[in-house]
């Protein structure tokens, strides 16, 4: 088998559509098209049918009732919708303060800090330097007036699990409402509803095989969890989502899950000895740092930091693997990534970092060209480094002083 | 990632890349930046009796725009004199590499590079 | 039921163009990269983004950094309403005929502060100018008027109605969404502040719409997150559908005229057929768009009517299909004074280009039988 490159090793940013997924959208973006709220004629009525067919699947993949799953155009509308929908509902019995974590998806962030512009207040909490939440913390950050905290199920920068158990068990004990973001996890890790103490759950499905512009939020029935709609109109999803559903979006979810249920336990091994590997190789290089815990940790995600290496020509160097760096490009500048400096890493190394995720068309091949060419690239730009040239002279960087530029 | 043509050559194929002996009474080491600020540039220049330089190296950590730079004044320097050498300008660095706005600070690091190893090996000889 | 039902729905929802499917595709398989991706994958989702936005833009008589693209017509007239309306407490004025995801919204702001006012509509489904300066006695940040109505498909003066808001300091925000692609639809020359375009009324996928909106306007997102669309609405880009409906609008340049006239041949030959069968049309008295009937038979529940039609196998409308839940007569037509019992009996056919005269024939035979049956029932309870 040849290596095609650019190797796609970014399945954390999105996933390419299973063929199957896709296979089973085509007939709804051409035969069986319609608007699932006309009730008035067949063309209505067999979309209607395939939305609640999916709604099953979705439900199914994560134990909860169909009914508790309400379609939105993706894990950002969810966040969105769950966060200010349950806040804005709960803040006149609970109060209107928040607690959520520095290491979120900036859906999350944003949507607490545009709470805050309407009166809120919020605990952004800062995680152990493996990216795990302390609970002895989070419990320290709970006040009177708490009404909720979101906490991500699957980080999206370094793949960390968090504790949803234990934190949903003191959110429950404290009436405090909990929202876990799972766009990272479905497929991944085990989702029982039935059992989470979790009161809102987004989900999207491009993350896991799934088509773009479409994702799902769980809103718990027992015990009934009431947000506010912030999306008007016809009144669809039970008035809490308005706006015409994709048809065909919605198919390729419920197939995408679907297929995520039956196939993800398999599948996790076979990603997991191939992360394993790229691991191993990668730790034959000196001077790496993996970022976040490596037991609880999706198999899915390596994230590492190449010591000595800028990090915007290391994404030069390895244009053959399309992977993701540790820094946003803003306009200006390079932004370390937000998670990485959350976790204590420093600019330069959290600068130096590649979150490589891997997938379901990931094959050995894929990893061992990925070894050789990081082998390669990082010698040769520690060749062009003074910093690697003065750590291998022996003097510490962190003495040095440098010229104020 | 619209990186000019000169600058992914400098990039792929750097010239220059190495280390003088900085002890050496005829070379100049210049380093500018720091790792927190994401470039530090290590600029060394050597200079023969009657003055002028005659060999150039360099190492960067930093971007492809800061590597190229640093590259490409190393071509320039050689048979510059000092006072020559302390003429070249950043905007020359950024025209010739056509960096786009934001990487204009790479060309001004070059620019430094360059005065802090001439500065410094002013400072071995005697005046 | 038939196998093949005649679909006669087309302001409703459009069968997707295989000219346009065929385009999006490769987004639905080997081109999958998420377009904020700085690898190669990422970039061409980006570039793929790009040309449907100049497409979108040229549609719209808009320029390219006009366009926000969202993921459905209702999410746009969301965002206009509630990211426009302002953070002083004045008036949010909407037409009386306005789609629920205008009024609903416009609504909810109303937990914020915001009054709301109604600009009346007259007799023949109009918007005019008297009622919108009467609207705008009060106070007002944020005007919504329809560029053409969904029921009726009556077309507003919005290019009017913009001087007039402009002139008292309010913004205004036109739902074009079943304009587009019907008539020329311009955004320069409309003058308004913000517009709503949706990709599925125009023979695009569903899941994607956008808001064409002034940059001078200082709007609030609705979504919060990411960044995308200039900090304006934050979630990964629904590519396939986006690169979909910019196809879609691509189409349009060519062949609206010929579309226009397929449909208004047969939208005038059902009418003078509705007419002799004793039928009343609404606001066909004003422009219209060329493809809509909005009418009713006295006595006869346009519900009846549908499932009736329904059963011999053609798919129509009675009031909105947003709203077909509901047995309450259409608001457009309780705005425009229509008598409820008259209302009540209304039924919307839509034509769509790839409707033929053979099946306006078949419809014609078959809704001829249709009322003279019911009537007869009618007449027989009575």
């Amino acid at each position: 088998m040849t290596v095609h490159t650019p190797i796609y090793l970014d399945y954390s940013a999105t996933t390419p559509v299973d063929p199957r997924v896709a296979e089973k959208m085509i007939p709804y973006i051409t035969e069986h098209f319609g608007n699932p709220a006309s009730r008035s004629h067949p063309f209505g009525w067999t979309a209607e049918q395939a939305v609640e067919e999916a709604r099953d699947e979705v439900a199914k993949l994560v134990n909860a009732d169909p009914r508790e799953i309400v379609w939105t155009s993706g894990a950002t509308e969810s966040n969105n919708l769950a966060i200010k929908g349950a806040a804005n509902f709960y803040s006149g019995t609970k109060g209107k303060h928040i607690i959520t974590v520095q290491t979120e998806h900036k859906a999350v962030i944003d949507a607490v800090r545009e709470l805050e512009r309407q009166g809120f207040t919020a605990t952004y909490l800062a995680p152990e330097p493996n990216g795990l939440i302390d609970l002895e913390k989070f419990k320290a950050a709970i006040q009177p007036d708490t009404v909720l905290a979101s906490v991500m199920f699957v980080n999206n920068e370094i793949g960390v699990i968090q504790d949803i158990t234990a934190i949903g068990n003191i959110c429950r004990e404290n009436n405090i409402i909990f929202h876990v973001d799972a766009a990272q996890a479905t497929g991944k890790v085990d989702i029982d509803l039935e059992k989470l103490p979790v009161d809102l759950m987004s989900f999207s499905a491009h993350k896991t095989y799934g088509p773009k512009g479409i994702g799902a939020l769980y809103v718990r029935r027992k015990p009934r969890i009431r947000i506010e709609a912030q999306m008007h109109g016809g009144g669809h999803e039970r008035g809490m989502r308005s706006g015409t559903l994709a048809t065909h979006q919605i198919v390729g979810m419920g197939e995408a899950f679907r297929i995520a249920r039956l196939e993800m336990k398999a599948e996790n091994l076979q990603v997991r000895r191939l992360r394993d590997r790229l691991l191993a190789g990668l730790e034959e290089i000196d001077e790496v740092y993996v970022n976040g815990d490596m037991d609880h940790r999706v198999p899915h995600n390596l994230n590492i930091s190449f010591n000595f290496v800028e990090g915007e020509s290391l994404i030069m160097a390895v244009k053959d693997i399309a992977v993701s760096s540790g820094s946003a490009c803003t306009s200006a500048s390079l932004e370390p990534s937000y998670v990485l400096r959350a976790l204590g890493r420093s600019d330069e190394l959290a600068h130096s970092s590649i979150r490589f995720s891997i997938g379901r068309f990931t094959t050995e091949e894929d990893v061992d060209y990925t070894i050789a060419l990081m082998k390669s690239k990082i010698g040769k730009l520690r060749e062009l480094s003074p910093l690697w040239e003065m750590h291998l002279d022996g003097i510490d960087l962190s003495k040095v002083e440098w010229a104020a530029h | 990632m619209a990186y000019s043509d000169k600058v992914l050559d400098h990039y792929e194929n750097p010239r220059n890349v190495g280390t003088l002996d900085k002890n050496d009474p005829q070379v100049g080491t210049g380093m500018v930046g720091a790792p927190a600020c994401g470039d530090v540039m290590k600029l060394q220049i050597k200079v023969n009796e009657s003055g002028i330089i005659e060999d150039a190296k360099f190492k960067t950590y930093g971007c492809g725009s800061a590597i190229a730079s640093s590259s490409l004044v190393t071509e320039w320097l050689k048979g510059k004199t000092l006072d020559q050498a302390a003429e070249i300008k950043n905007s020359a660095i950024a025209e010739e590499l056509a960096l786009p706005p934001v990487k204009i600070h790479c060309s001004v690091l070059a620019e430094d590079a360059i005065k802090a190893a001439v500065a410094d090996l002013k400072s071995k000889q005697p005046a | 039921m038939h196998s093949n039902p005649i679909f006669l729905d087309n302001n409703g929802t459009t069968l997707l163009d295989p000219r346009v499917l065929e385009v999006m595709l490769p987004y639905l398989s080997n081109q999958y990269g998420n377009a904020t991706s700085r690898h190669s994958f990422g970039r061409a989702a980006r570039q793929a983004l790009d040309q449907a936005r100049e497409q979108v833009a040229e549609a719209c008589g808009a320029h390219p950094s006009q366009v926000i693209f969202t993921a459905s017509g209702t999410e746009s007239d969301n965002f206009a309403i509630a990211g426009m309306a302002g953070d002083e407490q004045k008036q949010i004025a909407v037409s009386a005929i306005e789609h629920p995801a205008i009024t609903r919204p416009a609504f909810a702001m109303r937990a914020y502060g915001h009054r709301v006012g109604v600009i009346a509509a007259d007799q023949f489904g109009v918007v005019d100018s008297n009622s919108l300066e009467v609207a705008l006695e009060k106070p007002t940040s944020l005007i919504s008027v329809m560029l053409a109505n969904n029921e009726t498909g009556v077309i507003q003066n919005i290019a009017q109605l913009a001087e007039i808001a402009k002139s008292k300091g309010a913004l205004i925000h036109t739902d074009a969404v079943q304009a587009l692609g019907k008539i020329p639809v311009n955004f320069d020359a409309l003058g308004v502040n913000a517009m709503t375009v949706s990709s599925h009324k125009i023979n695009g996928p569903q899941g994607a719409g956008a808001l064409i909106l002034d940059k001078r306007v200082d709007i609030k997102p609705l979504l919060h997150g990411g960044g995308q669309e200039r900090g304006l609405r934050s979630g990964t880009e629904n590519v396939a559908a986006i690169v979909g409906f910019g196809a879609a609008c691509a189409l349009i340049k060519n062949e609206m005229e010929q579309r226009a006239n397929i449909t208004k041949l047969l939208r005038d030959t059902l009418e003078k057929n509705l007419k002799s069968l004793g039928g009343s049309i609404f606001g066909d008295k004003a422009t219209r768009l060329p493809n809509t009937s909005f009418f009713a038979f006295n006595q006869i529940e346009g519900e009846t009517l549908v499932m009736a039609l329904d059963r011999k196998g053609f798919a129509v409308a009675s009031g909105s299909a947003c709203s077909s839940d509901s047995t309450e007569p259409s608001h457009v037509l309780m705005a425009m004074g229509v008598a409820p019992d008259l209302a009540r009996g209304a039924v919307r056919v839509s034509f769509g280009a790839n409707n033929t005269s053979e099946q306006l024939n078949a419809f014609l035979a078959v809704i001829n039988d249709e009322v003279n049956r019911l009537r007869q029932l009618t007449a027989v309870t009575i």
